[in-house]
């Protein structure tokens, strides 16, 4: 009896092994290969550790990059009583804000216009607003400074602006209209048959629906804005240093701690952006999926 | 009762220069109807229906609603509202904030809308949903969100663009008897848009039976049945069996038709008929003898050709010398596993020349 009772659990025991020995790897289960695993740890590798060694850098208590000496916060306060430094930041935070919420605002429009009508030059328009996302930068930084300087408009914050703007409003106007393409049209209707006018029916259905694409537009804008480097170098006058622009003089003098810890702050906020942006789709796409 | 909530007079419709939707269509529905605009896709039912809610306007012609002619009347300030085919349940909002949607864009008191959203939700009896978002509700009861939303604000009209297709066959049916309730508790007059013949026939008290952007016929559904007007009524409303035949005169209010496998026949008709007849019988009024019918009855002998089991009925097909196909249903009233007649059997299939249908086009 007392063999019998033991007898059970070696038996379970030895049968679990054969449970979870090695299952053959179906068709389609890619991330089961080996070689994949290996391949997708490198570009993860390849593609985040030049960002950790950034960060991992800018708190190295050394006045060179190259030898980790100890940790330290003394290069972020540097960098915090950089004169140049705060300037070219706060420049950057003006240009993003004011160049995101005009080029979402217009590029909305612009998106729901392609969307809602057909009008004869409509294929025209369609081609002729990617032009801006096509067309290498450093021509459209040339051209805006042939621009100002045939209207005779001096450089400065404002031509930059202008020149975000410019090439933002496509990529919001690309980002609501494939949002726009997964629209129920007769939503709108419903909401005229229901007593809505024109305005109350965008103002109720149409602007909610919009709102993850809006989000996203914006953000897109933001990002392009705040880390333009070339078409802002053309636009820029005296006294209107950006923050990249900044970096990028300081960076000819030597690579100190201080310059990554201002790219530390830049890429924290931007990230920061992004997670409430994603919040913020992931709310209102979420009752928006279901039909 | 007879006075006509919505007069439609000789509208027709163009999309763009060529496509024709809708072709000089005249139909008047009275107050109350329970109203079916029935017909294959492409017919201009739903274009009919978009037309009375005013998201499509008529290249000529008049709509009338509730005797004020709604042209140049804008979609919101028309005494109709519509339960649209998809639903268009707002996503964004929850249950009581979509069935209120139409009271509070007018500027109704929220204190009143409450009420009435709780009124209109037990109505469609989703009472206790208030909170809940589309997402979290069935294809049925986003159904009933979309009528309560449309019945809150009593209109004169409902419109119902095929409001059961997305449902499954056994909701179906409950939705049926439902929108019957409905009309009744309401009173006021539904129209609906269906291209399936048994939602018309078993809902609405009259049917439209609509083609190519005509109105084919207008009728009882007992009468479209029973009575259809042409080919493409009595085939589009049920099965039927169509014999061609010519006129060979008439005699004592019979006319006399000739058509291969029948021979020259005698059945009760009243009216005109020119050379080419179509002689048509449903289903379910053909009997089947393995002897020859008595005297009197229209026959044709043939051979079983294939039998199709429904459980309540079978369709049995018969196959004569000539290439005609008789098709016959038979009704499974006994307990056996054996139907009356087999696969290759020779049969006589009979019926009454009452219940032969003469369709001149």
């Amino acid at each position: 009896m007392k063999t019998e009772t033991i007898a059970q659990p070696v038996n379970a025991v030895g049968r679990a092994p054969r449970l979870r020995a090695k299952r053959r790897i179906l068709p389609l289960e890619y991330t089961r290969w080996r070689s994949l695993q290996v391949l997708l740890a490198a570009i993860f590798i390849f593609l985040y550790f030049p960002i950790v060694s950034l960060v991992a850098f800018s708190f190295n208590n050394s006045k060179r990059n190259v030898t980790w000496q100890g940790f330290t916060f003394d290069y972020y306060v540097k960098a915090y009583h950089n004169a140049g430094l705060h300037e070219a930041f706060i420049h950057s935070m003006i240009i993003a804000s004011v160049s995101t919420l005009v080029s979402t605002i217009a590029g909305a429009m612009l998106g729901l216009a392609l969307y809602r009508f057909r009008f004869g030059l409509k294929g025209f328009v369609d081609g002729w607003i990617s032009l801006p996302i096509v067309i290498p930068e450093v021509c459209m930084g040339v051209a805006m400074l042939a621009f100002f300087a045939l209207i005779d408009f001096p450089l400065g914050l404002t031509t930059i602006i202008v020149s975000h703007i410019a090439f933002s409003i496509p990529f919001v106007a690309v980002v609501i209209r494939a949002r726009m393409a997964g629209f129920d049209e007769s939503l709108e209707e419903a909401s005229r048959d229901l007593g809505a006018n024109q305005l109350q029916t965008f103002w109720n259905i149409t602007l909610p629906y919009m709102v993850p694409g809006l989000v996203a537009g914006a953000l897109l804008a933001f990002t392009l804005s705040l880390d333009d480097f070339v078409i802002t170098f053309f636009t820029s006058g005296p006294g209107s240093t950006t923050f990249p622009i900044k970096i990028y003089s300081m960076v000819r003098f030597s690579v100190t701690p201080e310059v990554n810890a201002a790219s530390t702050v830049l890429i924290v906020l931007t990230l920061t952006l992004t997670v409430i942006a994603m919040a913020i789709q992931g709310r209102s796409g979420k009752h928006m999926a279901a039909k | 009762m007879s006075r006509a909530i919505v007069s439609i007079q000789n509208v027709s419709k163009l999309f763009g220069s060529k496509v024709v939707a809708l072709d000089d269509v005249s139909l008047d529905i009275e107050e109350g109807e329970f109203f079916a605009l029935l017909g294959p896709s492409g017919c201009g039912k739903t274009t009919l229906l978009r037309m009375l809610a005013g998201f499509e306007i008529p290249t000529s012609g008049r709509v009338m609603i509730d005797g004020e002619d709604m042209e140049g009347v804008d979609p919101n300030r028309r005494p109709v509202n519509m339960v649209f085919q998809s639903y268009a349940v707002f996503p964004h909002m929850n249950v009581a904030s979509n069935v209120g949607y139409g009271l509070k864009v007018t500027g109704v008191p929220r204190s009143e809308i409450d009420a009435q959203v709780e009124e209109a939700l037990a109505l469609v009896k989703l009472d206790g949903y208030e909170q809940r978002m589309p997402s979290q509700l069935s294809g049925g009861q986003r159904q009933r969100v979309a009528l309560a939303r449309a019945l809150i604000k009593r209109p004169k009209v409902l419109l119902l663009d095929e409001p059961l297709s997305a449902l499954d066959a056994k909701l179906r049916e409950a939705m049926q008897l439902e929108l019957v309730r409905l009309r009744n508790a309401v009173g006021i007059t539904f129209i609906i848009v269906t291209h399936d013949q048994n939602e018309a026939l078993s809902m609405a008290n009259r049917v439209a039976v609509m083609n190519g952007g005509r109105v084919a016929q207008v009728a009882t559904p007992a009468e479209l049945y029973e009575f259809p007007n042409s080919r493409f009524v009595a085939d589009f409303i049920g099965k039927i069996n169509l014999l061609e035949a010519t006129v060979a005169g008439m005699e004592n209010g019979r006319l006399l038709a000739e058509a291969p496998g029948l021979g020259r026949v005698a059945v009760p008709f009243s009216g005109a008929a020119h050379d080419e007849i179509g002689l048509a019988i449903r289903p379910e009024k053909i009997r089947l003898d393995r002897g020859e019918p008595m005297e009197g009855r229209l026959k044709i002998r043939g051979r079983v050709r294939e039998i199709a089991y429904y459980g309540d009925e079978s369709h049995v097909f018969i196959e004569d010398g000539g290439g005609i196909i008789i098709t016959a249903n038979v009704a499974n009233d006994t307990r056996t596993t054996r139907g009356p007649v087999s696969v290759g059997d020779e049969v006589w299939a009979s019926w009454a020349p009452a219940d032969t249908l003469v369709l001149t086009e």
